[in-house]
């Protein structure tokens, strides 16, 4: 039987802004990122965008198919969209097309939709994927393009073409190869002998503060961020613990630059997805914690955990580990961070 | 102490059975001790258990009252056959005993609503068969006098319909009035229409 | 003024849209041809009827009385003829209809002889409070709790603070700001009755800063009073009660209490005009000041509106565009209940009519699934966790609800105004209230069936154990007079003998009867009977006309009986006999039909 309808309900009114146009405003936030993306390493990153996006539009639409559920409604919260851009924007520029299906498909039909689809996901869907991608296909996950004008005899950046052809090799009879280099974080970790201010100079990847290419990344990305906070998209709560627990623990840990130095905060603030994790990837509501003071412990933990996967673990960078360790914690900081409700004189157990 | 120790080291065998002897002591003690503190009177679960029925007392699950159901359910009767507690019972007694809930048990009854029993007084004979077969002595009444039930205390069981003699018992369903009426959950899916199949879905499994 | 205000935990900010309606002062509505009064208008039990159809009532006439403690009484709000005491359609979302007193005025508005108190100081404290029991006083800012209640808390409880709530934070309704500002002497002088009759000696009046002409006016009346006008920040639902207390007094009323628990007492502004009415000049609540409001209706404004006037008679005073409405509201944006037409009445709690454009109150959407924004937890001003809420009644855990605390929620609508997915909340909250209440009901309902079950085993196991004691009894008796007196009197142990026999065959058969038993095992042939027979119509047809000849035969036979012996149930039984016969022919009937269109 179907529910018999109630008569409407109040509150009558209701601010102007939903899900959908939350989520367009979080893609229209990423554009100076990927703008900037592309002036450094080329189209690859757009050709990754849109690839993820209809890849992640048709898994959608499958998996609402099949449980039976209208499509153009749950396809207009655009959140499916979100999560492409999020994981292509993280993946190499020249990842080659089945790294995308594979890595969006994750997002979507396993972290996303097995779920229960949107909203009930424990995990960050665009992270599941990066990881499962990172874990299975590393080679193709760490070989990132270089920079432009990084190197003297580089080639020239790749068009739009040609950076087709290089992520679709099939498409051209000459496919295009990328030209590769290991990333700042990946050579700051193979570096044992060398007093920082020593590499500093000799190394390409190395630009006044942070990376070379990533220090600018990292700006756009913290523009696109704090318009985002300005449109009061989310709060400013885990963004800011988790780039300060960050900048903490790299100044606990900084000695002035010597062989086992782990990089000055201002490094690990603006190389790497520092930034884009910190408004892009901590702000996801649904698998993050709730309350404002939940948040603040949920970007602390994020920002110590970075440090330390960074500094010590395998793998040289660590939004994506630490953004998922922080969402098995983000039940029990919900937990602990109740608020004490009007009128009960203790905070509730 | 030192010449305990000695001892024990000597002879490890001995020193581990008295160990073990006095280990046996101190736990039965225990064990003693906490039956006589924490002992509990009757028997708990029924009562647990009794407090989850609806006390409707209709006899639809085969026991002549819900106590008697619930010490049944002890001994390991099912818990679907009591129809006025419905699914939600079901629930409770699942959640209660920890075990799987199943679907109510069509033979004993359907989930209905709640009904109250009327006497349409005029027709009533006074032959007090009703007061008799009211669980709850919720019927005032005496023979050749005209019965009432007060409304309050009915349990809605329908066992005085079946008895009386010229049929004046109605059972009938409470009307909804502004006091009583309630908001319901909104629907959760987008469209009744996928509410409908999902249902269908549901059940096809 | 320097008083410290203190902040509460979330609130919104929504569009005001209270200029529209404050254009001009408060205007009187008139008298309707017809007045409908609904019997329940306040919190607690309805009023009970006094008068009859037909009646001719006066103006303040009370015409139906209080029917218990937290109940209050209702007044004629003009005077004319009781047309009718029946149902009507009534300000409720249900659209149920209620018991109401329906009035036709005749026009006159010829009061009934009514007169003040001259000097309520000199008064004793109790006959003033039921004066405003008698005038059908209550809470005017929308709850619609009967005052005298609220004046007379347990003698343990020492009131300290008396607050006038003049906040009204929810947009559109000026109701309460109309009145404070062309009648702040009044809301002064009820306030001065209060405080006496709570003996409190602070007396504050909570104004939100969005109102200045209202803080100056009142400020003005207050002055040489004790009476401290206090201004705040505006900030939806500051005009909560219990959020108003928390911003002048910094305390909380502890959950499930009442203010009185912290010595503070919370009156609205319009009751306290109401007050000065009663007491001043002996005149029942009879009419209130409603705003009418909304793009629907072009001249919006306030209006002094009889109780039991119809909503139409307002609205088409105000140049009202049924065409243009997406919905008719009682009360404002965030807390009012869509009615179920225009032809209900106002009632002591309307305090606004909003007739919105369907651009003003778009039709909800359906909605989207919740992303866990959190936006709800930093809005509610309960410092609940709304989310959670959420999710534990779509669950429908109850228990969890509890845990969580929805009975701390205020029903202010604040999360579902912020929730970006559009989910009614409120709706959620207010469905699983009422289960939760029903359930409680239930159980408390069981316990007492468990409790009234067990007793009558206990009573019918102690008429067994008599029975048996008294069977015993009477065998031995028996017994002796057959050995010891036989020899004496034959004939007298003889008839002893059969008398016993005859005693103990009757207890017998009264005893191998248990009510119960034989009604389950009745009940479970029915079932089983039921179950037997598949749901073939032709066949339970036919079982019906034949229980019907049955049972008729049988009263038939205790009829000839009963006449035979020329016992008084010979009417009774003639009575039930003609319906019995009417069910037969009633059961025949519906066989034939049937069977002809079987055949046919």
């Amino acid at each position: 039987m179907v529910q018999q309808s109630s008569p409407i309900t109040s509150p009558h009114l209701s601010v102007k802004q939903d899900t959908g146009a939350v989520m367009r405003l979080v893609l229209l936030a990423t554009l100076p990122g990927v703008a900037t993306l592309t002036w450094f390493f080329g189209w690859g990153t757009v050709i990754n965008i849109v690839w993820a996006s209809l890849v992640a539009l048709g898994a959608e639409a499958l998996v609402l198919k099949l449980r039976k559920r209208p499509i153009g409604f749950y396809l207009r919260d655009c959140s499916a969209l979100v999560t492409a851009f999020l994981l292509a924007i993280s993946i190499p520029p020249y990842a080659p097309w089945w790294l995308v299906i594979v890595g969006v498909g994750v997002s979507i039909i396993i972290a996303k939709q097995l779920y229960g689809g949107m909203g009930f996901n424990p995990f960050n869907p665009a992270m599941v994927g990066y990881v499962v991608l990172l874990i299975s296909f590393p080679v193709e996950m760490t070989s990132w393009a270089a920079p432009a004008d990084s190197v003297a005899d580089q080639p020239a950046l790749l068009g739009p073409l040609q950076a087709l052809y290089a992520n679709f090799p099939w498409l051209s009879s000459q496919p295009v190869d990328a030209f590769t280099m290991a990333t700042p974080l990946d050579v700051f970790k193979q570096n044992n002998t060398q007093m920082i201010s020593e590499f500093w100079g000799s190394e390409p990847q190395f630009g006044s503060f942070g990376g070379y290419a990533w220090e600018w990344v990292n700006l756009a990305f913290l523009l696109g961020g704090l318009f985002l906070l300005y449109k009061r998209v989310f709060t400013w709560h885990a963004p800011l613990t988790m780039l300060l627990a960050l900048a903490f623990m790299a100044a606990l840990f900084y000695d002035g630059g010597s062989a086992a130095s782990k990089g000055s905060p201002l490094f690990h603030l603006f190389t790497g997805a520092a930034m884009f994790g910190a408004f892009f990837i901590v702000t996801d509501p649904v698998s993050s914690a709730v309350s404002n003071r939940g948040r603040l412990i949920y970007g602390a933990g994020i920002g110590v955990l970075i440090f330390l996967i960074r500094s010590y673990g395998n793998y040289p960078d660590a939004v994506a580990f630490a953004v998922l360790l922080m969402n098995f914690a983000a039940p029990l900081i919900d937990y602990y961070t109740q608020p004490r409700t009007y009128g009960h004189g203790n905070a509730r157990k | 102490m030192s010449h305990m120790l000695d001892w024990a080291a000597q002879y490890p065998f001995f020193a581990a059975v008295i160990v073990l002897v006095m280990l046996c002591a101190l736990f039965g003690a225990l064990l003693g001790f906490a039956s006589i503190k924490f002992a509990v009177e009757g028997n708990p679960l029924v009562d647990q258990i009794n407090a989850v029925l609806p006390q409707t007392q209709c006899g639809q699950c085969g026991y002549p009252g819900c106590k008697p159901y619930a010490e049944a359910i002890t001994n390991g009767d099912a818990i679907n056959k009591c129809p006025p507690g419905g699914e939600a019972g079901i629930q409770a007694l699942a959640d209660l005993l920890d075990v799987e809930a199943i679907p109510l048990d069509a033979e004993h009854g359907e989930e209905n609503v709640t009904t109250v029993a009327y006497i349409r007084e005029a027709e009533c004979i006074g032959c007090t068969k009703c007061i008799q077969a009211c669980p709850v002595d919720a019927i005032l009444g005496a023979a050749k006098m005209m019965h009432t039930v007060i409304a309050s205390e009915c349990t809605g069981c329908d066992l005085c319909v079946e008895p009386c003699p010229v049929d004046c018992i109605d059972m009938l369903a409470e009307a909804t009035n502004v006091q009583s009426w309630s908001w319901q959950l909104p629907a959760s899916t987008p469209t009744s229409h996928l509410i409908a199949t999902d249902r269908g879905r549901g059940q096809a499994a | 003024m320097t008083r410290r205000v203190f902040a509460i935990h979330g609130g919104v900010h929504p569009p005001e849209n209270k200029s529209q309606s404050l254009t001009t002062p408060i205007v009187s509505a008139g008298i309707p041809e017809l007045l409908v009064l609904p019997m329940a208008q306040t919190v607690g039990a309805p009023a009970k009827a006094n008068v009859q159809v037909g009646d001719r009532v006066l103006k303040g006439q009370m015409i139906a009385e209080a029917s218990g403690f937290i109940s209050a009484p209702i007044h004629a709000p003009s005077s004319g003829i009781i047309a009718a005491l029946d149902d009507q359609l009534v300000a409720h979302s249900s659209g149920i209809t209620a018991p109401c007193i329906t009035i036709k005025t005749d026009g006159k508005d010829e009061w009934i002889k009514h007169e003040g108190v001259a000097d309520f100081r000199s008064c004793d404290k109790q006959a003033l409070i039921q004066l405003i029991r008698d005038a059908g006083i209550a809470g005017l800012g929308g709850a619609g709790f009967p005052t005298a209640v609220k004046l007379s808390p347990s003698a343990d409880k020492r009131i300290t603070t008396l607050i006038i709530n003049g906040t009204e934070c929810e947009p559109y309704i000026t109701s309460d700001h109309s009145i404070m500002r062309e009648r702040a002497a009044d809301i002064v002088r009820g306030s001065e009755i209060l405080a006496y009759l709570l003996q409190s000696e602070q007396i504050l009046i909570g104004v939100e800063d969005n109102k200045p002409d209202a803080i100056a006016a009142l400020r003005t009346a207050a002055e040489g009073t004790s009476i401290e006008v206090v201004e705040f920040h505006t900030k939806y639902p500051s005009g909560g009660e219990k959020q108003l207390i928390e911003i002048l007094t910094g305390k909380q009323v502890p959950s499930g209490g009442l203010p009185a628990d912290i010595g503070i007492v919370c009156q609205n502004v319009g009751t306290a005009y109401a007050v000065t009415r009663a007491i001043d000049h002996g005149e029942p609540l009879i009419s209130r000041i409603t705003t009418v409001t909304g793009k629907a209706v072009a001249q919006p404004r306030n209006m002094e509106v009889l109780l039991g006037t119809s909503m139409r008679f307002l609205l088409e005073q105000c140049g009202w565009q049924p065409a243009e409405m997406s919905r008719l509201v009682m009360g404002g944006p965030m807390m009012g209940f869509t009615m179920p037409s225009a032809d209900v009445p106002v009632v002591k709690t309307t305090n606004c009519i909003l007739a919105p454009t369907e651009q003003e109150f778009p039709t909800p959407q359906f909605a989207q699934a919740c992303i866990r924004c959190g936006l709800c937890a930093e809005a509610c001003p309960a410092s609940l966790l709304p989310q959670q809420l959420y999710w534990f009644a779509r669950a429908k855990e109850y228990e969890k609800l509890e845990d969580h605390h929805l009975a701390d929620c205020i029903e202010c609508g604040a999360c579902s105004y912020v929730c970006p997915s559009n989910i009614p909340l409120v709706q959620y909250y207010r469905a699983s209230k009422a289960e939760i209440r029903q359930r409680d009901l239930e159980h408390i309902k069981s316990e007492q069936a468990r409790e009234r079950f067990e007793a009558r085993e206990a009573r019918l196991e102690k008429l067994e154990q008599e029975k048996l004691a008294k069977r015993k009894a009477r065998k031995e008796a028996a017994k002796k007079p057959a050995t010891a007196s036989s020899a004496q009197d034959p004939k007298q142990a003889e008839i002893q003998a059969a008398v016993a026999r005859a005693k103990a065959k009757k207890a017998d058969t009264a005893n191998g009867e248990d009510p119960v038993q034989a009604a389950i095992a009745r009940a479970q042939a029915k079932r089983a009977q039921a179950n037997a027979e598949p749901e073939d119509k032709l066949a339970t047809l036919q079982k019906a006309l034949a229980t019907a000849d049955k049972r008729l035969g049988n009263t038939r036979e205790k009829l000839e009986q009963a006449k035979s012996e020329g016992s008084d149930k010979v009417t009774l039984l003639e009575g039930s006999l003609g319906k019995l016969e009417a069910k037969r022919q009633q059961a025949q009937q519906a066989l034939e039909d049937y069977q002809q269109k079987e055949h046919g």
